[in-house]
């Protein structure tokens, strides 16, 4: 099989998950398929890598979780940003921003 | 704040793991659902969507495991589990365990306990305000052959007037006053010092004022300072006590302090101290009364201060008169040159080489009993080799099976640290409370944090390093070899036992070097008891200190007939054969030392001749202390009271002046400044006076009323008496003692009541201390080194038993298969004992200094106990050896 290659772009995961969750509270099937729809299949995310870096970025205190019911009455748990976190989501978005467009300036250059 | 959500996180998870563990696999579960919901929402049936839903996230429980391994509480928890593991194996196994951990407490113990002696002995700073920067005033004289002078009045004032690096100069002096009018007579021990004294070692009276310069005026009364001790044991701590006044030596004197109770000068009993008084315009140029002690300023060496007192020392014959009847050469003729040294030193003396042997010692038993353990480990690992070797095929980290190991050992040295604490701790107590080995600042042993820090790095050390051979050999995977040969190979191989042979090699060499270190010592004892001190019937002489002073009896005469009397009363007690007075017990090398005028050897003009001893005796003095008259005899009483000019002397004097004793019979002598040429009229065997250790100082024995300048005859008013009775040490006799001196005169104390015998031992303290601990590590070490020959040699055995078995099936007689395992186990402990004796000849060069007519490489030491560990080992071996012998053929090659 040689589909499209859907892998992340490496160190981009933390920054998509919150992005996706300063619109609003997800768990976690949510915030893979939020993804998944918003990049219009470009991206595809590795369950086990979610989980493991929402663990991550609640340790570090980025995010914050709680249990809730869902729509359809199941238990989650719910991912919110932290303060910190939305701060951080602004740092990561001028970071990628600006590395982005060097990367476009190479490739216009080159080309 | 991330890193307070990391630590409290942590703790919760740690805390309820569980809980945490569940909440992942909800977690997980709740993902699973939802993305079914999607794929059957897609149209799939329920089973095809939940297929895909696993499709998409892979292996559940490693997802699990995946998320669950985030985060610093997960190292915490695997070391805890491999503890829980290792806590467990080792309590599967009792007796490898205590035997491993009492094996390991023995070292650690010894180790901890020398320790904590040189710990609190060498390394602590005095208990002053910066005590690195006190140092001794001391000088050496070597125009007198003197290597420890003390400190003259004369320097004191000049050191202090002139000098560039000392802050603050001190002198004092021990003494001792008879306290009347607070109960019964009392001897009391203090010192004389100038004012400053105290400002030196920076110590302030709690109560009260200190010194001024108005204490040293000898027209005012006497103050005195009282220590903590003798205020509360006294004056039951009253602060009333300011402005009282006490009789010292029938003289009254105010009190105007007391000490602060932590107060301590080089371990010198200290209840009063009292100003020196000394009046500047009196002092002359020569007069080494006392000891000098200063604080340096900061940032100054010794080697400047050196230098500094060098200079001083040219300036102080022009500030200062010299002596009547000593010409101006004489002081030059001292060559007195500065020898300062740190306080401490001067306290601490000789001590540090011995103390550092025996650290040594306990080292090298430390050393045989981790290679012990590491023996035993390495049967334990053996025994286990596959399951390490199946746990590795299966993908187990080498490193997480070498930590295991590891962890395990390093648990066995803690809890032997652990033992050998409470071990230590019995050890110090024993130690500090039996005075065996004379040590300085005892006061200062402790198990103190430095101790216990000490402790724990051992032991961490220890099991870290005994358990890094195991690790090494078993936990690298070594498949085919652990599977596949077990059981059906017939001999073990070579390879597989080195490691414990060399052990047992190592451990016999350290064992040995331990033996020779002990038999030196045992051969130093041996050597001092064969001297001749001098005296003889020691535990037959009981002595006594009687002091009279001037303020009491002002006459000379009276003085020394009062002491007569004392001793006629006390020779008619029951059971005494002999009394005599002397000054300073034998041994005690105390006395004055002065240069003494021959009349027939002609001195350069001016120079000075050399110093010998001086003791004042009384008639009986040779036959109380059981000496021998070489020639010639004692003074007698008469000539004593009219003041004859007799004296008597030591035989090497003798044979140095003269070559013949008896040729040194009606010469004449003098003191080099005073009194008339004196006729020699006996010679007396040598006295080891300075220790049976030490060469025997040249000693003159004057009459004990003696010459001064005046001519009115001194009184010798401190002497000790030598009484001759089979009664000696006995609470009866020393109550008839004291009653006999009271019945003479009510107002003296009786002190320091102690057989000759005591005197002897405390001089042999040190080698006996020495060679009682060398002798129980190097025992221990023997024990230990022939368990482990002893633990190889079984092993062997049973690992053999098939061998064995063929062998006897094959008609092999008992005894040469006997002979085969004792032989093995003697190969081992002869090279040990080859390495040991190589490394003995070399280690036991640092404990010269311990050593009396005995050299580091005794011949006969070695033979000993080479002999000694041969016999050891052929026991060891022989006993497991023999074992083997009772292998029943048949069942040896059924078994397995």
């Amino acid at each position: 099989m040689n589909g499209p290659n859907t892998d992340l772009i490496q160190g981009t995961l933390d920054m998509l998950i919150l992005k996706t969750l300063s619109l609003e509270p997800m768990h976690g099937f949510g915030i893979a398929r939020r993804i998944e729809q918003i990049s219009k299949g470009v991206f595809k995310v590795n369950p086990g890598s979610l989980l493991t870096a929402f663990q991550r970025l609640e340790r570090v205190g980025w995010l914050d979780s709680e249990w809730r019911q869902t729509d359809n009455s199941r238990r989650a748990k719910y991912y919110s940003l932290t303060r910190s976190g939305r701060k951080q989501l602004e740092v990561e978005t001028a970071n990628w921003n600006r590395r982005a467009s060097a990367i476009a300036r190479l490739l216009k250059a080159e080309g | 704040m991330s890193f307070w959500r990391q630590i409290t996180r942590g703790i919760r998870v740690l805390g309820n793991r569980r809980a945490a563990d569940q909440e992942i696999g909800e977690e997980v579960n709740h993902f699973l659902e939802e993305s079914t919901a999607m794929f059957a929402a897609r149209g799939l049936t329920p089973d095809e969507a939940r297929r895909a839903a696993r499709m998409e996230i892979g292996n559940e429980t490693t997802v699990r495991e995946q998320i669950r391994e985030y985060g610093w509480e997960n190292t915490i928890d695997t070391w805890f589990a491999d503890l829980r593991y290792a806590v467990r194996r080792l309590a599967g196994k009792p007796g490898f365990t205590t035997a491993s951990i009492f094996t390991m407490a023995l070292g650690i113990g010894a180790t901890t306990a020398i320790f904590s002696v040189i710990e609190g002995v060498l390394v602590k700073p005095l208990p002053y305000q910066h005590p690195e920067r006190l140092v001794a005033l001391t000088h050496i004289a070597p125009g007198i052959h003197i290597k420890d002078l003390g400190l003259a009045a004369s320097l004191y004032f000049t050191y202090s007037e002139e000098s560039r690096v000392f802050q603050n100069v001190g002198m004092w002096q021990s003494g001792a006053w008879t306290v009347t009018g607070l109960g019964d007579p009392e001897d009391v021990p203090g010192l004389t010092v100038t004012n400053h004294f105290l400002a030196v070692l920076g110590v302030q009276p709690t109560l009260g004022r200190p010194f001024l310069p108005s204490d040293d005026d000898p027209r005012g009364e006497r103050t005195v300072m009282l220590s903590d001790g003798y205020w509360k044991s006294h004056f039951g701590g009253e602060r009333s006590v300011l402005g009282r006044r006490i009789m010292l030596n029938g003289t009254a004197a105010t009190i105007i302090g007391v000490l602060p109770p932590s107060f301590q000068f080089l371990d010198r009993k200290i209840a009063l101290i009292l100003p020196l008084r000394l009046n500047r315009t009196e002092v002359r140029l020569i007069g080494f009364c006392c000891q000098g002690v200063a604080r340096l300023k900061p940032g100054v060496t010794l080697a400047q201060a050196n230098a500094d007192v060098a200079r001083m020392l040219l300036l102080a014959p022009a500030k200062f008169p010299l002596n009547p009847g000593l010409s101006a050469r004489t002081f030059t003729d001292l060559l007195i040159a500065p020898n300062l040294r740190p306080l401490k030193d001067v306290l601490v003396g000789d001590i540090g080489n011995t103390l550092w042997v025996l650290l040594g010692g306990v080292g090298l038993l430390m050393a045989i009993a981790c290679a012990n353990v590491a023996n035993l480990l390495l049967v334990r690992a053996d025994g286990r080799r596959q399951e390490l070797a199946i746990r590795a095929a299966i993908g187990a980290d080498w490193a997480r099976i070498a930590r295991e190991l590891l962890l395990e050992s390093s648990l066995l040295g803690v809890a032997g640290g652990a033992f050998g604490l409470v071990l230590a701790y019995a050890a110090v107590q024993a130690l500090v409370a039996s005075d065996l080995a004379q040590l300085p600042r005892i006061q200062d042993i402790s198990i103190d944090p430095a101790v216990l820090a000490f402790t724990l790095a051992i032991s961490l050390a220890a099991g870290f390093v005994f358990g890094l051979i195991p690790a090494f050999k078993y936990a690298r995977p070594h498949l085919s070899n652990a599977l596949g040969s077990d059981g059906r190979s017939v001999s073990q191989s070579k390879e597989r036992h080195r490691a414990r042979s060399v052990l047992v090699v190592v451990q016999v060499a350290l064992a040995l070097v331990l033996l020779v270190g002990s038999g030196l010592m045992m051969r130093t004892f041996q050597a001092l008891r064969r001297v001749d001190p001098g005296f003889a019937g020691a535990p037959e002489i009981e002595t006594m200190r009687i002091f009279i002073p001037a303020e009491q009896v002002p006459d000379p005469e009276r003085t020394t007939r009062m002491e007569e009397e004392i001793l006629h009363k006390t020779e008619a007690l029951p059971g005494v054969s002999g009394v005599a007075m002397t000054t300073g017990r034998p041994l005690e090398s105390c006395c004055d030392n002065n240069p003494v005028r021959v009349e027939d050897q002609a001195t350069r003009e001016g120079a000075t001749p050399p110093i010998r001893r001086f003791k004042y005796i009384s008639p009986g003095y040779v036959s109380a202390l059981g000496s021998r008259l070489i020639a010639g005899r004692e003074p007698t009483w008469t000539e004593i009271y009219n003041r004859t000019p007799v004296a008597m002397l030591s035989e090497n004097m003798a044979r140095e002046l003269w070559k013949d004793p008896s040729k040194a019979l009606g010469k004449r002598i003098r003191p080099m400044s005073i009194g008339d040429w004196r006729e020699v009229i006996g010679v007396v065997a040598d006295l080891r006076d300075d220790g049976v250790h030490q060469k025997a100082p040249s000693i003159v024995y004057w009459p004990l009323l003696r010459e001064n300048p005046g001519g009115a005859g001194a009184a010798t008013r401190s002497v000790v008496y030598l009484i001759r009775t089979p009664r000696a040490g006995s609470i009866g006799l020393r109550q008839e003692i004291q009653k006999a001196v009271a019945s003479v005169n009510p107002n003296l104390p009786v002190t320091d009541l102690k057989t000759l015998e005591a005197v002897s031992k405390r001089s042999l303290a040190r080698t006996s201390f020495t060679l009682v601990l060398l002798a129980i590590a190097g025992s221990m070490a023997l024990l230990l080194g022939i368990v482990g020959l002893y633990g190889v040699i079984s092993y062997s055995v049973a690992r053999r038993t098939r061998e064995v078995g063929i062998r006897l099936a094959l008609g092999a007689r008992p005894q040469n298969v006997t002979r085969m395992f004792v032989r093995q186990g003697l190969v081992l402990s002869a090279i040990g004992a080859i390495c040991g004796l190589a490394a003995a000849l070399g280690l036991t060069r640092l404990m010269r200094s311990l050593l009396f007519e005995v050299s580091p490489a005794d011949p006969l030491t070695y033979a000993g106990a080479s002999a000694a560990l041969v016999l050891a080992a052929t026991i060891g071996s022989y006993i497991p050896a023999r074992r083997a012998t009772r292998v029943d053929p048949m069942e040896a090659l059924r078994a397995e």
